[in-house]
């Protein structure tokens, strides 16, 4: 167990900046989640904290020791791979000893190992197989075990359970999380799928083009997003966005008008704005209600998608293409081809500037 | 029957009799020389396409001679050998190739591609010098050094188009285990290219066994020499008789070693060369 810390981190391949002066603190025994997508440089960011790509700049500790030049065996890491990358040649005993016998442990102290980690992750029968005997779900516990035998001090995951059918992926989701609590070890998780974000993590960090977006919870990053690109990754089915004029703004608040909403008095400080101003609204789809139509402020619904314990209901917006959602407990009583109007929840709205930075709840209005 | 059936029957008919020209054209070579192995000599130069009898006189009169003993003992010597060593630097080559980023990648890959273009003639001068130099000549050393040399490009060319398939988390994965690169190589990558290294090295042991033209350049007395140049050289009596059954009782021992090993491994050639083109 060890805490992780990265002090402007940088990582350049040829001519691309993949990591961009990261820095973070991965607390001792903390579960962290890499999230964004493709291509932000999440994984790359794992792979130089397990030791597999070279740091181009800026410094990397584990457990308050620079790292940077150690190779991954010295660092007291373990990685589990998208793609399991188990020995085919090597039983399940096999493949969770080898980094031990690399390591020139005795022959008791292995098997002693081994057989623990088997009985953690429930693979004592497994033993004696080989790999293409094994299924999808067992293969991925083997992946750990082979990680976790060498008690590293960080274990790393990299998108583990992206090649896992949907119900074997929360199946695991949950084997993961209760081995976290189990065994208290820092971990440090990569996954494109804010769910798995959002179940696993003590603190979700956000990569977008090698920067962080925003790190915290998953509650602050749900209820707090700081830019309208989290507020739009994280949460499922996504926040609606609506284009939104500001009309005024006061120390207890701001009044910003909205096609099809009408005028909207929000608890945001929008003191650095001037009147007439472009921003965003953002409103989750649980944070929206229908009501009847009234005046031309109306909306169609395209689509009703009913899911069993809940209903999304798709209207046509008043500008750009992606359709408003709307979610509420089934039964609805709404049904395609009906205008209806918007009524947010005005407590629980978001509000972006032309930068699509969040803007922040006024101190006035916040005493209140 | 009708005119469908007819043509079915036809194409048929004629299939197997394209198959059975193939298999004539690449089997009677070896088929008489098996025949005329059997014969006394008597018989020899009475045409005959089937055994009237078994005479093992041929077999027997080579096996008496020393030097033929003695040549198969240098072939087999040679040829695993020139098989060991190239298994060896070809693995550690193509791992070299196939794994490890470096500029000018490509252009070692053609040069090696290329070298093994060369005429065996174009090089035997320059290579004979080499082995003189090295005071390989007259020796089983020189032509291990010699078949190497062409052995290689082939087998590093294969090893590297297979090692390049194995995934690159496999290697990752071995390194967090904390493998150096020698342990992967040995212990992770090894034992998943058995095809790729057995058709190589049955390939690799193929040439060695039968090359001529350095075995006769750079060999001088009868016991260093090995089996191509001895049959060759095996005359009879006087200088107007050439002992063709012994010479064919000897290419036919020869022979099927390469034919047994090749039923073993015949699986294996199949996968492992094809592994270099579509997936493994």
């Amino acid at each position: 167990m060890a805490s992780v810390t990265l002090k402007k981190l940088n990582k350049v391949f040829g001519h691309t900046h993949i990591i961009k002066d990261v820095d973070l603190q991965v607390g001792d025994g903390e579960f962290v989640v890499f999230v964004g997508p493709s291509g932000c440089g999440k994984s790359t960011l794992l792979r130089l904290i397990a030791g597999l790509e070279s740091i181009s700049a800026g410094e990397l500790c584990i457990a308050g020791e620079v790292v940077n030049d150690l190779p991954p065996r010295e660092r007291g890491v373990g990685m589990v791979f998208q793609s399991y990358a188990l020995y085919p040649h090597m039983t399940v005993y096999e493949n969770m000893a080898f980094g031990l016998k690399l390591a020139k442990t005795a022959r008791e102290t292995i098997e002693e190992r081994v057989m623990a980690t088997a009985r953690i992750l429930q693979l004592e029968e497994l033993l004696h197989r080989k790999p293409k005997a094994l299924s999808g779900g067992q293969r991925q516990r083997v992946a750990m075990g082979r990680a976790m035998a060498r008690e590293p001090r960080i274990l790393l995951f990299d998108e583990p359970l992206s090649n896992l059918d949907a119900s074997l992926r929360v199946q695991m989701r949950n084997e993961i999380a209760r081995l976290h609590h189990r065994l208290g070890s820092t971990m440090v998780y990569v996954t494109h799928d804010q769910v798995e974000a959002m179940t696993l993590a003590d603190k979700i960090v956000v990569l977008r083009d090698g920067r962080i977006e925003q790190v915290g919870s998953p509650q602050t990053l749900y209820q707090q997003p700081s830019t309208k690109f989290v507020a739009g990754f994280i949460g499922s089915p996504t926040m609606n966005f609506m284009p939104a004029e500001l009309v005024s703004s006061g120390n207890d608040g701001c009044k910003v008008k909205a096609p099809g909403l009408g005028e909207l008095a929000l608890p945001q400080d929008a003191g650095g704005e001037a009147p007439g101003g472009a921003l965003t609204l953002g409103v989750r789809p649980e944070h929206l209600r229908l009501a009847e139509a009234r005046g031309d402020n109306a909306f169609e619904i395209v689509n009703v998608e009913y899911l069993g314990n809940e209903v999304y209901v798709y209207l046509e917006p008043k500008a750009g293409d992606t359709l408003l959602i709307h979610r509420s407990e089934a039964p609805s009583r709404w049904a395609l081809g009906q205008r209806v109007a918007l009524v947010p929840d005005l407590a629980h709205v978001h509000l972006f500037d032309a930068h699509d930075r969040a803007l922040g709840v006024a101190k006035r209005s916040r005493a209140a | 029957m009708n005119r469908y059936q007819l043509i079915k029957l036809a194409k048929r008919v004629g299939l197997y009799a394209l198959i059975a020209v193939v298999v004539v054209y690449a089997v009677f070579p070896f088929y008489y020389a098996v025949i005329t192995s059997l014969k006394p000599s008597s018989e020899l130069f009475r045409v005959d396409f089937w055994l009237s009898s078994l005479d093992f006189g041929n077999y027997v009169q080579i096996f008496t001679q020393k030097s033929f003993v003695r040549a198969i003992v240098n072939s087999v010597v040679v040829s695993l050998s020139v098989v060991a060593i190239a298994l060896l630097l070809g693995i550690t080559a193509s791992y070299a190739l196939g794994r490890v980023r470096f500029r000018g990648r490509t252009t070692v890959m053609l040069t090696i591609l290329g070298v093994s273009m060369f005429p065996q003639v174009a090089v035997l001068s320059g290579l004979f010098e080499v082995i003189r130099t090295l005071n390989l000549y007259n020796n089983p050393g020189g032509l291990i050094l010699s078949y190497t040399i062409f052995t290689l490009p082939f087998t590093v060319w294969v090893l590297t188009t297979f090692m390049r398939q194995l995934p690159q988390e496999l290697e990752e994965a071995a390194i967090m285990d904390g493998a150096t690169p020698w342990v992967t190589i040995t212990k992770v990558f090894l034992p998943l290219m058995w095809p790729a290294m057995a058709t190589t090295g049955l390939l690799a042991f193929i040439a060695a066994w039968n090359e001529f033209l350095f075995a006769l350049t750079f060999t001088l007395s009868d016991d260093q020499r090995t089996v191509p140049v001895a049959i060759a050289l095996i005359s009879g009596g006087s200088q107007h008789e050439l002992p063709w059954g012994p010479i064919m009782a000897a290419s036919v021992t020869v022979t099927v070693p390469l034919v047994v090993l090749v039923m073993i491994f015949q699986r294996r050639i199949v996968s492992g060369l094809t592994a270099g083109a579509v997936k493994g």
